[in-house]
């Protein structure tokens, strides 16, 4: 695809609330959420009970009173009691925090240093450092973690920072695979050529280009790792494995346990620290994620077709037009809050067999007005005033299973992205026999005859061998005509084409141009053309409607807007188009002292 | 002599599957330019012409041919001796959103070229200020994201950035080609101003022929990967002696609906001669 396309106003609106945010700085916004804020809290108070240990408890954490076994709460001295063999659960509880700290530092610290300096040399370089990087990383996922760990119990010495050393290496592939993929999608984005092109050095780019960018998900892995290296040194424990001399949830927990019938709460005490410890990291990643990566949008009605505001519908003068907009207005509303009114009382007609295009700029609202009479707008627009009349029926309001039997058969599409609209894993011919079918409701067979014939029609050279290819194999412009094809199958009233041509080489669109005006007289079609360029709108249009930031601020037949525009806005446009005539005539600026001219 | 001389450019990307051929897309350009002079690129998609601008950048290795920079061959420079060249010839890419990074103020953007060519702190953030100037855009652009900007204004960042280690030539790959129709003039008048004023090269690449005829002194076109017409832009966009370039100059649309019908005729019989 050789023309890039502008910014769709959704993507505007998109940008302009992300702006906005991102004005806020990260912390700031992170204040405010209130799981953010929760969460964090309890771990700072819980860790830093931890560092005070010294300063809270009275005795050692393995200091063994014979007279205070299974001593009960609340024995002075013994805050939450003793355990089995007299020691002070409340030291023992501290204590234990501070192994979790120490196990989830080395274990999710050991896990993020492999596995992100691997993942950015496997992202970066070459296709053998990545294999081979790769290769490694699948190895080390091979090994059964816990039942490793056990086995080099006498390597480590019982010694758990060990265990969780070995640990981090085993959890390293999670976050080797996180940042190699997020690497192999950045390292070919142009700003990772563009400073390459500065002279910037490997390290230089992967430090402040590529880590930069995708720390996001970094960040919030390494939470989650924190929280599976705590449980998995507290389950070592539990098992009995390593140092009994180290006092650890694990440990705690086996020892509650034996004494679970007759005193309960010496389990009760480090479970519970435990799992709000490990939940607290597991709802900081969330958050941390809700955050940094933008949260999810919320969930939609299936079917319910577009939305439209309670006192939206306004019943508009049906007329002898084919489609009848009328004040039509579309808001969004943004994360921040507010609807925005993108289109704002739009008002075109097309008569049958009329050719009416659309102009205007990025951010106009054209696509946004297309997209309505088509019924497709995304689950966040809001219609909130105006009507939509297609042969005197209502479209505004209708629900998806209402709009159903026009869509495809009355009203077709041709979209700007002609590859975007083929289904990768399907040949272009089941494709389209799948919507022939549904819309026209034929056999199988005639279907297919139909849609070769279609294609035929349509300037492709061998109907049977596009009919059977995948949609990778044909090029861009074979892949609009394809989709013409389909659109025109059912002989529609109405062709909507969304900047049908924009992605394409002028040679193919003039071809394209040529088949869309053919057709269009062959089956007396009316057609609303949303494009940018005057050029196909001169080729094509019998009207035009220019539109500029949502409102239409002129409208009329073409001819008369090309010789003698009316509005400011369009005197602008027609006058921004670049003269065919003119051609630089300035001769090159002089070379410079050192420089030799020819 | 020339600033830049491409010599009978080769490039092959290796072919898809195993052992499968490598797909040649370059089959031997030659093509120069001058100190200060436009050179527009004109060609479809698959001709080959943002492969030109990447061998001259130095992001992909030619299989043939040689690139001279100032009298110096540079397409078999070392990535180390490569990196020295940054200095003088720069890029602008074609898409705003997605070359600049999101995470980087302009003014770091800016700046970072600086300090790797050993420019102080103080010295690179007075620069930043003179080539926000110099690309209209306002001082306090400086400690604002990417994101914050239009498509329009981004483009002005990227030749900002292009032209902060005042380079000698800057490769523009398809730079207005994502600007909306006002906008994309008004860039297009930027680049000029800037060459008149810095005398600074460009090899503009375009896929279309409008926007190379108002920039360039001269026009090569490129159809699937030969170089098969150039010179002179008046000649070549207006008397084109190969048949491409003329198909070229008929199938591109013209904003007047009588002009386009005469057009589109001469068109057709060209394309049923």
């Amino acid at each position: 695809m050789e023309a890039m396309t502008t910014p769709s106003t959704e993507l505007i609106v998109a940008i302009e609330d992300a702006a906005a945010a991102s004005r806020t700085p990260i912390w700031k916004r992170l204040l405010r959420d209130p799981q953010f804020v929760v969460t964090a809290s309890i771990l700072v108070v819980i860790f830093l009970l931890g560092i005070l240990t010294p300063l809270l408890t009275q005795h050692g954490p393995n200091d063994a009173d014979l007279s205070m076994v299974n001593a009960p709460v609340g024995t002075p001295g013994y805050p939450l009691g003793a355990d089995e063999t007299g020691r002070d659960i409340w030291t023992r509880l501290l204590h234990s925090i501070n192994t979790a700290a120490i196990s989830a530092i080395i274990g999710a610290g050991v896990a993020l240093t492999v596995g992100v300096i691997a993942g950015l040399i496997g992202g970066y370089f070459g296709a053998v450092t990545r294999a081979s990087t790769e290769w490694l990383f699948s190895l080390i996922m091979t090994f059964p973690g816990i039942l490793l760990l056990i086995i080099l119990m006498p390597v480590t010495g019982g010694d758990y920072r060990f265990t969780m050393l070995i640990f981090g290496v085993l959890l390293s592939p999670g976050i080797y695979r996180i940042v190699r993929n997020l690497v192999v999608g950045v390292k070919n984005e142009l700003y990772v050529d563009a400073a390459r092109v500065s002279g910037l050095g490997n390290l230089r780019i992967l430090s402040r280009h590529v880590l930069f960018v995708v720390r996001g998900p970094i960040i919030i892995a390494a939470a989650f790792m924190a929280g599976s290296a705590i449980a998995v040194q507290s389950g070592l424990a539990f098992l009995g494995v390593g140092s009994l001399q180290i006092p650890s949830f694990g440990a705690m927990i086996a020892s509650g346990f034996r004494n679970l019938y007759i005193a309960p709460t010496q389990f009760l005490w480090p479970s519970l620290m435990l799992g709000v410890i490990t939940a607290s990291l597991v709802l900081l990643g969330n958050a941390l994620r809700d955050t940094l990566e933008g949260s999810k949008p919320t969930p939609v009605k299936v079917g319910a077709g577009q939305k439209v505001a309670a006192d939206g519908v306004a019943k508009a003068h049906a007329s002898g037009a084919l489609l009848e907009v009328t004040d039509l207005g579309i808001a969004y509303r943004g994360p921040s809050g507010q609807p925005r009114e993108v289109v704002r009382g739009v008002s075109l007609s097309i008569a049958r067999g009329q050719v009416v295009g659309v102009v205007g700029e990025s951010g106009s609202g054209k696509t946004q007005t297309a997209f309505a009479t088509l019924g497709v707008l995304p689950p966040e627009a809001v219609i909130t005033r105006g009507s939509i009349l297609f042969d005197g029926q209502e479209l505004v309001g209708l629900t998806d299973a209402q709009m159903r039997p026009l869509r495809g058969k009355a009203i077709a599409y041709i979209p700007q992205e002609p590859m975007s609209n083929l289904d990768p894993s399907y040949r272009v011919g089941s494709q389209l026999v799948e919507g022939v079918r549904s819309a026209l409701g034929l056999s199988k067979r005639e279907a297919k005859a139909r849609v070769i014939a279609l294609l035929e029609r349509c300037g492709i050279a061998d109907p049977q061998r596009t009919f059977d290819s995948y949609p990778h194999q044909i090029s861009g412009g074979m892949a609009q005509r394809v989709l013409i094809a389909g659109a025109v199958a059912s002989r529609p009233r109405l062709l909507i084409a969304d900047e049908p041509t924009t992605a394409l080489d002028v040679t193919v669109q003039a071809e394209i141009l040529d088949l869309l005006r053919d057709l269009q007289s062959e089956l007396d079609m009316a057609v609303l053309l949303v494009t940018h360029n005057f050029g196909v709108v001169a080729d094509l249009c019998d009207g035009i409607v220019v539109m500029q930031k949502g409102e239409v601020v002129e409208a009329g037949p073409a001819t008369e807007i090309f010789q003698n525009p009316q509005h400011d806005y369009t005197k602008m446009l027609l006058g921004a188009i670049l003269d065919e005539g003119s051609v630089r005539a300035d001769a090159p600026a002089a070379a410079p002292a050192e420089g030799i001219l020819r | 002599m020339s600033l830049l001389e491409i010599t009978d450019l080769r490039v092959s990307f290796p072919g898809r599957g195993w052992r499968a051929k490598p797909v040649e897309v370059l089959h031997g350009v030659s093509l120069d330019v001058a100190h200060g002079e436009t050179v527009g690129l004109v060609g479809e998609s698959g001709s080959g012409k943002t492969t030109i601008g990447r061998a001259v950048l130095g992001l992909l290795k030619p299989s043939g041919g040689t690139i001279g920079f100032n009298g110096e061959t540079i397409s078999a420079l070392a990535p180390r001796q490569r990196r020295r060249l940054a200095k003088d010839i720069q890029v602008v890419f074609q898409d705003p959103y997605t070359s600049l990074n999101p995470s980087l103020t302009v003014g770091d953007i800016l700046a970072e070229p600086l300090v790797v060519q050993g420019a102080t702190g103080k010295d690179a953030r007075a620069r930043v200020r003179t080539l926000l100037d110099q690309v209209g855009l306002p001082a306090d652009a400086a400690e604002r994201l990417p994101r914050e900007f239009s498509g329009g204004q981004r483009q002005r960042v990227a030749i900002a950035r292009a032209l902060a280690p005042q380079p000698k030539l800057i490769v523009c790959d398809e730079p207005v080609s994502a600007l909306d129709l006002s906008t994309q003039e008004r860039v297009l008048d930027l680049f000029i101003d800037i060459q008149r004023s810095t005398g600074v090269a460009y090899l503009f690449i375009s896929h279309d022929l409008t926007v190379v005829r108002h920039i360039s002194h001269r026009v090569a076109v490129l159809y699937r990967g030969d170089l098969v017409e150039m010179g002179p832009a008046a000649q070549v966009t207006s008397e084109p002696a190969h048949e491409y370039t003329r198909k070229l100059l008929l199938a591109a649309p013209v904003a007047d609906p009588s002009l386009q019908r005469e057009r589109r005729e001469a068109r057709r019989n060209l394309a049923a001669a």
